[in-house]
């Protein structure tokens, strides 16, 4: 793989963690528990997309033939989007939601402040506007975890079911393949092992003073990294993807 | 004016000064901080802005009030560029345009993002003065306000709700 190449899908899964993401938190747009936290996720969305985007026209700048970041995020099929399983996981109720930001959060908050190191001066620029973001993101969810983990029977319960669903996505997360280990050496790529202790850490706090335990002994699903993914991609993609395919070429 | 001084780059940046942000019109894009550079590239004006947040819906507005601003004042021949480094900044706020979103009700952004470094992961704004009574005993609705760069707050004294512009 020539290192244009490598380049290019490496900032393809960044930006699919956040376009996909984003996508699914503004499904709920409208729909919160109040107005305030509504505008707050609708907020996130707008920023987790803003992201992506901005990723998306760097890698249509890489890929060259007159691509564009439309092409990337409505012409792509499901196999071809390399999002990890986590973030295509569908809204169930909201605390189900939550965690899948805080933990998605967690990652993407010393993810991006790793990434202000990459030798590659576009993704590290991205990664300063980013982080900024990322780090509102995250204690919006912390205090969410707290919240939810120390509020009623009710709200602990649904916590604790949400961990027990979504805790078998976290390795993957920090998965790493041989391009991207390559990447590493160049000093491009974050090295995802070096954040782990970080992720561990900080759930751990939050879950500590949410009192929540933590699953062990899941088995750990993956697969989104290399194109397999779970079957709720698909219809996300097929809603997202449909007035751009109905109307080729339509601009708004 | 004649041709020569309107093509003075100190020209255009007062032009660009007179745009106001489409959200808080207190506030002119130059002011916001928007507005990075303005040179001549040969024939060509090159004017380079940085998005405020990466998914801010004002900024595509921002770009076309640039671009109709120029047009209206006879320049047709420009490029608007998009510079991410060095990222956005309320520390680019001088204290004039401060106090110009406290008059308007928007509590300006506190200290330097220099000084909140550390502590941003657990604690949010702190000790934020009301616009309305300037009293500091106001506390935190949401951390995400009507707009991507503001966050809820209200006044335990006057009891007044209002934007608090984040300090990033």
């Amino acid at each position: 793989m020539s290192q244009n190449n490598s380049l290019f899908n490496y900032i393809l899964k960044i930006a699919d963690n956040q376009l996909i993401l984003g996508h699914r938190l503004s499904e709920q747009s409208s729909k919160g528990p109040f107005l305030e936290e509504d505008i707050a996720c609708s907020n996130i969305a707008l920023d987790l997309i803003g992201a992506a985007n901005s990723l998306y026209i760097y890698a249509a700048s890489i890929q060259g033939e007159n691509k564009t970041e439309d092409d990337l995020v409505f012409l792509r099929s499901e196999r071809d989007y390399k999002n990890v399983l986590l973030v295509e996981q569908p809204n169930t109720d909201f605390a189900f939601l939550m965690l899948r930001q805080f933990l998605f959060d967690t990652y993407d908050f010393y993810f991006q402040q790793a990434l202000l190191n990459s030798k590659d001066e576009t993704l590290a620029a991205i990664a300063a506007k980013t982080l900024k973001e990322s780090t509102y993101h995250l204690r919006h969810s912390g205090n969410w975890m707290i919240r939810l983990g120390d509020g009623t029977t009710e709200s602990a319960m649904r916590l604790k079911n949400a961990m027990n669903q979504l805790w078998c996505f976290i390795d993957e997360l920090f998965e790493q393949d041989e391009t991207e280990i390559a990447l590493v050496a160049q000093g491009i790529a974050v090295d995802s092992n070096a954040i782990k202790a970080q992720f561990d850490n900080h759930v751990a706090s939050i879950m500590q003073n949410a009192g929540m335990d933590i699953p062990t002994n899941i088995f750990m699903q993956k697969g989104g990294k290399q194109g397999v993914h779970t079957e709720h991609l698909g219809f996300l993609l097929a809603e997202m993807q449909y007035v751009h395919r109905s109307f080729p070429g339509v601009k708004w | 004016m004649n041709q020569i001084n309107s093509n003075e780059v100190s020209f255009i940046w007062d032009i660009l000064n007179e745009i106001p942000d489409p959200e808080i019109p207190v506030i002119s894009l130059v002011e916001l901080g928007v507005v990075r550079n303005i040179l001549w590239d040969n024939e060509v004006l090159q004017i380079t802005i940085t998005p405020t947040y990466s998914g801010c819906p004002a900024m595509r507005v921002m770009e076309m009030d640039i671009d109709q601003r120029l047009r209206k004042e006879g320049f047709d021949n420009f490029k608007i560029i998009m510079q991410y480094h060095p990222s956005w900044t309320t520390d680019w706020m001088t204290q004039e345009t401060k106090l110009k979103l406290k008059e308007y009700g928007i509590a300006p952004p506190q200290l330097h993002t220099k000084q909140r470094v550390g502590a941003l992961l657990t604690e949010g704004p702190m000790n934020v003065a009301c616009p309305q009574c300037n009293s500091e005993n106001t506390k935190l609705i949401s951390e995400f306000g009507s707009t991507a760069c503001k966050s809820l707050m209200k006044c335990n004294d006057c009891l007044e709700t209002f934007d608090y512009f984040k300090c990033i």
